[in-house]
């Protein structure tokens, strides 16, 4: 398959390529094979060695074909990419475990075909609706959004999806539905940090937006990044990504969209109320209570060089998405 | 007792051996095997090669008594020494690789975080048994010496504190090595109930 990548005069084409993973990633293999001379890497080190296009080639042909078929969306950015083999190796998703390349090494045992979405609550069209129905005569689109982590760090993505509220148009929720509950899948013969004890996390993941964050122009349903199919780490099939809010409320593997009347229950707040909030939108102003906010180490750094950059509020959508807080604290609202 | 001279003829392998996960990290620091946020790991690796270091100071003493091998001890000022190493390093990537030893982010996180202060005073614990860790202080503070580096039990506390303050979901790494600090205080305290066991005091002047 060809992976096509848009020529921008502001972005290097050695920033994008995937040569460049290719080389990245022997460099990466190469030191961890040396450090495993050296007594020091865990037996797992193997699964370093993982393969993407493989994976991406074993995906339906109609979600590979939807993918292909994507058009440029906004907005854009001129900020350089995270390169594809930092944006697939370094992952916060816990259900596959809490080292960040834990989902690299562990997410090849989900399943994401068959794979069905239940639209449930106050909608017109409740069901249970396959991918591929999903994706049936949806436009994709392809959209660079900054991924701002609440641990402090940031990267800059090429999302391939389309826009939750064409999902909740077809579904036609009521005028009760105020509020979007999701789930991502329980399994945990699937998802081996399901089955992790002394974790605080109680399964499954869910998360929740307010309708008009919801039907937000900005808020995407993804199924694709740089060009190929969504790897499993990072959430495949289908995960939400609301890029003013930090990353955990952009849910993945999304299993259950529920439309309800009242707010819904949220993982992290759930775990640690003082420290995650229902909005957890990005804001500089208001620290996490254990580390500061107010800066991000954007990705990939050096040793030498933490690349370092003041937090933008709305984490720079503010012009877009600021309105939809008017009026509203958002520091009790955080 | 049989066998004792040669293992301690071998006791300065701790320096070769402890400093293997150093090299480890900085090579592949230098060779962009750390990850995406290569400074982050090495920070905490560090500091988890120092905590490892520190327990295993902290096991000199019981497991001398128990297995009854009183040069065991010898073993004890190195791995503290090594452990301290760790630490510092961890402290001055912190500061240094992280923060960029600029003083504007450093002091508001000295002050403001406090997985962040217990992690500095743990440090500063330790800087006096390091500074006193040779032969000479050690005959000049006489018995305060060993007044003093029962400094030892509140720093390790204290890095274990700073090892929960960092989780955000995951407790099983710190659940593991408060489990092991526990029993050595646990053991630690029924035996100063008791008379000194050490089979035989490590000689000053080998």
């Amino acid at each position: 398959m060809l992976i096509r990548h848009r020529q921008r005069s502001d972005i290097r084409p050695s920033e994008i390529t995937p040569e460049g993973i290719y080389l990245r990633r022997r460099e990466f293999i190469g030191a961890a094979a040396g450090a495993l001379a050296l007594g020091a890497v865990t037996p797992a080190w193997s699964a370093l060695i993982d393969n993407p296009e493989a994976e991406d080639a074993t995906r339906p042909q109609w979600w590979r074909d939807a993918v292909a078929a994507r058009r440029d969306g906004k907005p854009d950015t001129d900020e350089a990419l995270t390169p594809y083999s930092d944006v697939t190796r370094y992952n916060n998703f816990y259900e596959f475990g809490t080292g960040k390349t834990d989902p690299m090494r562990h997410a090849g045992s989900l399943h994401v075909d068959p794979w069905s979405v239940t639209i449930a609550g106050h909608v017109e069209k409740p069901g249970t609706y396959t991918f591929e129905d999903i994706l049936k005569g949806q436009d994709l689109e392809e959209r660079i959004y900054r991924l701002r982590c609440v641990e402090a760090w940031s990267m800059v993505v090429p999302w391939i999806g389309f826009p939750l509220v064409d999902l909740i148009r077809r579904v036609a929720p009521t005028s009760k539905a105020r509020y979007v509950a999701f789930t991502t899948l329980h399994d945990p013969e699937q998802m081996p940090g399901q089955r992790a004890r002394l974790s605080g996390i109680r399964w499954p993941y869910v998360e929740g937006l307010r309708m008009d964050e919801a039907v937000h122009p900005l808020t995407l349903m993804v199924v694709g990044l740089y060009g190929r199919t969504l790897p499993n780490q990072n959430g495949a099939p289908l995960r939400l990504m609301v890029p003013w809010k930090y990353g955990f409320k952009s849910i993945k593997s999304v299993v259950r969209i529920e439309f309800t009347e009242t707010q819904p229950p949220t993982t992290w707040s759930q775990m640690q109320p003082s420290e995650y909030g229902f909005y957890a939108n990005v804001n500089p102003a208001v620290d996490h209570p254990r580390w500061s906010q107010a800066r991000e180490r954007r990705l990939p750094t050096s040793l030498f060089n933490p690349n370092w950059r003041d937090t933008l509020p709305f984490n720079g959508y503010a012009e877009e998405v600021a309105s939809l807080y008017r009026g509203m604290d958002l520091k009790r609202f955080y | 007792m049989p066998g004792r001279g040669g293992l301690l003829r071998w006791m300065w392998l701790i320096w070769p051996v402890g400093l293997v996960p150093l090299v480890v990290v900085l090579w592949q620091g230098t060779r962009g095997a750390l990850g995406p946020d290569p400074v982050l790991t090495l920070v905490s690796r560090l500091g988890w090669w120092g905590l490892v270091a520190l327990v295993l100071t902290l096991a000199v003493r019981p497991l001398a008594v128990v297995s009854r091998q009183g040069w065991l001890m010898r073993w004890r000022r190195d791995l503290g020494l090594l452990a301290f190493t760790y630490l510092s390093l961890h402290l001055l990537a912190w500061a240094g690789l992280l923060l960029g030893w600029q003083p504007r982010y450093i002091g508001p996180e000295l002050v403001e975080r406090p997985y962040i202060v217990v992690g500095m005073l743990a440090w500063l614990l330790l800087l006096p048994l390091a500074l006193t860790s040779n032969r000479r202080s050690r005959r000049w503070l006489g018995r305060r010496w060993g007044q003093l580096h029962r400094l030892i039990f509140p720093a390790i506390l204290l890095g274990l504190a700073h090892q929960w303050w960092i989780q955000k979901s995951d407790y099983s790494e710190p659940v593991l090595f408060s489990l092991v600090v526990a029993a050595l205080l646990i053991w630690r305290l029924r035996q100063g109930r008791r008379p000194q066991r050490l089979p035989k005091k490590p000689s000053a002047n080998p």
